[in-house]
């Protein structure tokens, strides 16, 4: 259908026997904001990474962009945008740098370059700190940069993987308020996820609930909401996946990552 | 071609603005060249090889090449973690291109490294015996850069963290300086360390600079610079091999 700019068909990913991703289907329309919903562990990020290029599928058909992850991953590479989970940001060069080198990975032409970095950085208020290296920027800076990064090569489809962790609710509404107008404006697909329920249930026009591998529901909010009988989408949500903490397996990157954190 | 070149200039605008790292990492061959050289020159000069700064001014060039080759090839677990490999691999471009990029923004930071290590070299009292034989040496110290950078690209693609950076460092970094004849002549040496010098590749590196600088060397020239090029080609292949496996 060409209506579909992503669509997942049988989607399995192992790693070393562990199923991560167990058999998922989906698809999401042009212009949609979808979400994706789960629990730590139960699969959104892998899925993202294989809807971007970074991880191989072990089975399935995935298509972004009409374009097959696998056998035609620059084009599909073009077509999106990605904001990740943790920062992707050089915090020893500048704002305008880091857009720069954007610019040239994905072959953009110089000058069209350097207007669409202007306009992007004063949409998202940083072009008067355009100069000034990232190691200097607030989280909400460095959020608000990479999706003003993620935008530079007119994608179609936005990625963003919990893009609002660990921001107060302040630079959270502003970063949705972005996300809508663009989405109204550009008709830019966004495809995200968040730990943040209310967050999904306010601006996603479809979710999806996914745990251990697999998706065990989608639909809009209140269709959910409607058939779970539920007050609110995170009661929802809890209901479908249980109350249980879910322990989440730690590689040594994390635990970098967890002493970054704690010398900051 | 355009994506090589931000690479690397990336490498190079870090290298110039962490003033630090830079001073920093010029200590260790200033405090080797002077406690070494002085410290050990009466001792060279009466078994008769002649002026030890002479001798070991190449060898600490050729340090302070590994050492900053070695590392900004480690970068990449760095970048990895603290994201930016992500950004270069997700856009549409090829993992060669970035390895190369990378290699050559790494190979040019350790050559400029090494330069000035040439310059701290000649204010503590060495003389090259000749100067036209500058531009050989330099090239000499980028096929140092080269070897070294790649050996670490391709070591870091295969760490996932830094908890094995001290290892490296202890089983690799060390010994390939030590058991490499930058400190002392490798003629007349035990059986054994003579075989471990001509296993460790910054044998050839150093032998070629002194070849160069001072005119004198164990090896012919040709054949330090074919087992050179031949090491880097080589690393090279494995270094992309290994980088182009890397998941995230």
């Amino acid at each position: 259908m060409d209506n579909n700019i992503i669509e997942v068909k049988n989607l399995v990913k192992k790693f070393n026997g562990f199923i991560a991703v167990d058999n998922i289907s989906f698809f999401v329309k042009k212009a949609e904001i979808c979400a994706f919903l789960g629990p730590n562990g139960a699969g959104k990020t892998t899925t993202i990474k294989i809807l971007t290029t970074l991880l191989k599928p072990t089975t399935g058909v995935i298509k972004v962009n009409g374009y097959n992850v696998i056998s035609q991953s620059d084009n599909v590479r073009k077509s999106f945008g990605i904001v990740f989970q943790d920062q992707s940001l050089d915090d020893e060069l500048t704002a305008f740098e880091n857009m720069e080198f954007h610019g040239v990975l994905y072959h953009l032409p110089k000058k069209e370059a350097r207007e669409k970095i202007e306009m992007l950085l004063k949409y998202v208020d940083l072009w008067e700190r355009r100069n000034d290296l990232v190691k200097h920027f607030s989280g909400g800076m460095k959020r608000r940069l990479e999706i003003a990064r993620g935008l530079l090569h007119n994608p179609k489809v936005l990625f963003l993987d919990e893009p609002t962790l660990g921001l107060d609710p302040q630079t959270r509404n502003l970063i949705w308020d972005y996300l809508k107008k663009l989405n109204l404006k550009e008709k830019i697909t966004i495809f995200f996820t968040t730990h943040y329920i209310e967050e999904a249930e306010k601006i996603a026009g479809r979710v999806f609930i996914i745990d251990h591998g697999k998706i065990i529901s989608q639909g809009r909010p209140e269709e959910l909401k409607k058939t779970t009988k539920s007050a609110s989408l995170e009661e929802t949500f809890l209901k479908l996946t249980g109350r249980s903490i879910r322990e989440e397996k730690v590689n040594g990157i994390d635990r970098m990552r967890l002493r970054r954190k704690f010398r900051h | 071609m355009e994506v090589i070149y931000i690479l690397w200039l990336r490498q190079l605008k870090k290298y110039f603005r962490s003033r630090s790292r830079m001073i920093g990492s010029l200590a260790q061959p200033l405090l080797f060249l002077i406690s070494l050289g002085f410290g050990f020159g009466p001792v060279f000069q009466r078994a008769g090889n002649g002026n030890y700064l002479e001798f070991l001014a190449p060898g600490i060039i050729s340090m302070s090449v590994l050492f900053t080759a070695l590392f900004s090839g480690i970068e990449i677990i760095w970048d990895r973690q603290f994201g930016f490999l992500k950004e270069t691999l997700v856009a549409p471009i090829s993992r060669l291109e970035i390895m190369i990029g990378r290699t050559l923004g790494g190979a040019t930071v350790a050559t400029i490294q090494g330069i000035i290590v040439f310059f701290i070299s000649l204010l503590v009292g060495f003389r090259p015996v000749n100067w036209y034989s500058l531009p050989i040496a330099l090239f000499f110290i980028f096929l140092i850069a080269l070897l070294f950078t790649a050996l670490g690209t391709a070591i870091a693609s295969m760490l996932e963290d830094m908890q094995g950076f001290q290892l490296i460092m202890n089983f690799l970094v060390m010994p390939l300086f030590f058991l490499s004849g930058a400190l002392f002549p490798i003629n007349n040496l035990p059986k054994l360390l003579l075989i471990i010098t001509k296993i460790d590749p910054l044998s050839y590196g150093v032998d070629a600079l002194r070849a160069t600088l001072i005119n004198q060397s164990y090896y012919p020239v040709s054949l330090d610079f074919s087992i050179l090029l031949i090491l880097v080609v080589f690393l090279f292949i494995i270094g992309s091999y290994l980088f182009s496996k890397i998941e995230i």
